[in-house]
């Protein structure tokens, strides 16, 4: 099936057109607040990151950052950086021209102070909106897409309504030749055996690492993971333990065989269904798979939620009516409609596919229109 | 998956020992899936678990043909199924703490 995107220069496919303005450290996320004040139009985020990082936690942040300013709906990326952190801003502008993305960086300590730093980026954002407006959608395929799928304030709904008819999308995404990105790796502990099944050679054994992983952390630490997860709300939607949310969260993915396990925010290799290894809370994991490459976000909810991305569309699925009634103006979807009897988890599956080819097209989302910027890469490691 | 008569619950599996109410169960409500019949001893909210038959501590309680958790009690058929009655077995790092003490 066909959609209008941004073809990029890299052969990957946007279905926005950003100018994203990036804190390479937390020291320089006002001034790129202030350049994203001058200049309507640039997406700028913050993050508390980006220095005093060691080791694989280092590693991960930096792969974050430059895969999510080289996503395909980023047109063009201004790097602001201070100067003396660890996540260097010119190493980090060269990761990002390396992944194939148009970028530009400036330096407060370079440039002689905020004021000077934030007048010279807001010449260079203009200029990137300017490039960037000569972009214009051309003909592209389901195929070209990479899409995210995740749960979050789920309810003993999500299992049964919304999270069966996002796999049937997926399912429908697969069969076009894309990519699907099952996550949250918590939240697959009790039900990796029924995702193991249908894993090829080798992936099985990475995707039990993860799980092992994941529960071997809890025991290092001497708790039970149900302190968090399931959190209170998803308890009081009626989930007893983590297991019980695992089950109902896998089926997000569909019924594909998984390709491949990837890290946190590394770009897939195959198409299919992949797992990325992130935590179970919303917001790394929504900012992790966006980093991989995801354009496209299906998130559905049971408690409800308002999360959205800066650069990609998130699709919101309610798995209940009286939650999508709640909070209509954060949904996208109904997927209660399937416990009310008026529609089956096919036709919900069939409402999800067609929205996410209409947000590939342009259409606004919930979280767009309510202008919802969440973003926080996931740490793996303490600052230093 | 199964649908009780009165289309209040959801049995999504043969197997599963609980079944997940759609809409509030009122206590005293007949819970049928063929014939196989429980009366809710309390009030089950919507997307909370009911006992379809006696579970006792230490067994499995099934969801989805698959184990959710166990029984830390006896939990009665008809009962409500949640946190005060069932524990996790996966990620109880607090256990693996009691076993290396």
């Amino acid at each position: 099936m066909q959609f209008s995107g941004y073809r990029r220069p890299n052969g990957t496919v946007g279905v926005r057109n950003h100018v994203l303005v990036l804190p390479s450290v937390m020291c320089a996320n006002h001034v790129v607040e202030l350049i994203g004040k001058r200049v309507p139009g640039v997406v700028p985020i913050a993050h508390p990151t980006g220095c005093s990082q060691i080791g694989a936690d280092f590693e991960q942040t930096k792969r974050t950052l430059a895969g999510f300013a080289a996503n395909p709906n980023v047109a063009a990326c201004l790097v602001v950086g201070l100067g003396c952190e660890t996540n260097e801003s010119k190493a980090l502008a060269r990761a990002i021209a390396e992944r194939g993305q148009r970028v530009e960086v400036i330096g407060i300590q370079e440039e002689g102070g905020s004021t000077a730093t934030i007048a010279r980026g807001v010449g260079l954002a203009k200029d990137l909106l300017r490039e960037s407006e000569r972009c214009e959608r051309a003909p592209a395929q389901v195929s070209d897409l990479i899409l995210g799928t995740e749960c979050g304030g789920s309810d003993a709904f999500s299992g049964i309504t919304a999270n069966p008819a996002l796999g049937r999308a997926s399912d429908r995404v697969v069969a076009e030749g894309g990519t699907v990105i099952l996550a949250e790796i918590p939240e697959l502990v009790g039900a990796e055996h029924l995702l193991g099944r249908r894993a090829e050679p080798g992936v099985r054994e990475r995707l039990y690492e993860l799980v092992e992983r994941v529960e071997a952390r809890a025991a290092a630490m001497h708790v039970d993971i149900r302190g968090g997860n399931p959190a209170p709300g998803n308890i009081a939607g009626g989930i007893t333990t983590l297991e019980e949310k695992s089950l109902g969260c896998i089926y997000k993915g569909g019924s594909s065989v998984l390709r491949e396990v990837i890290e946190y925010a590394e770009r897939p290799s195959q198409k299919g269904l992949v797992v990325m290894d992130t935590p179970g809370q919303d917001i790394e994991q929504m900012t992790g798979m966006v980093a991989g490459g995801a354009q496209v976000v299906v998130f559905t909810t049971g408690r409800g939620t308002p999360t959205g991305s800066p650069i990609a569309p998130v699709i919101k699925v309610a798995t209940n009516t009286p939650t999508f009634e709640k909070m209509r103006e954060n949904m996208d979807v109904n997927a209660g409609d399937v416990l009310d009897g008026n529609r089956t988890i096919d036709e919900v599956g069939d409402e999800i596919f067609a929205w996410i080819v209409d947000a590939a097209n342009g259409k606004q989302t919930a979280a767009e229109i309510l202008e919802f910027r969440d973003f926080a890469i996931n740490r793996i490691g303490p600052s230093f | 998956m199964a649908l009780s008569s009165d289309g209040l619950a959801l049995r999504l599996a043969e197997t599963d020992n609980v079944a997940v109410a759609l809409r509030r169960i009122a206590t005293g409500s007949s819970i049928v899936f063929g014939d196989l019949a429980v009366v809710a001893s309390e009030e089950i909210a919507p997307g909370h678990k009911i006992a379809l038959r006696t579970i006792d501590a230490g067994e499995a309680v099934v969801k989805y043909g698959e184990t959710m958790g166990r029984a830390t009690v006896r939990i009665a058929a008809g009962s409500h199924a949640h946190v005060h009655n069932i524990e996790g077995i996966r990620g109880r790092g607090d256990l693996a703490a009691a076993g290396s003490r």
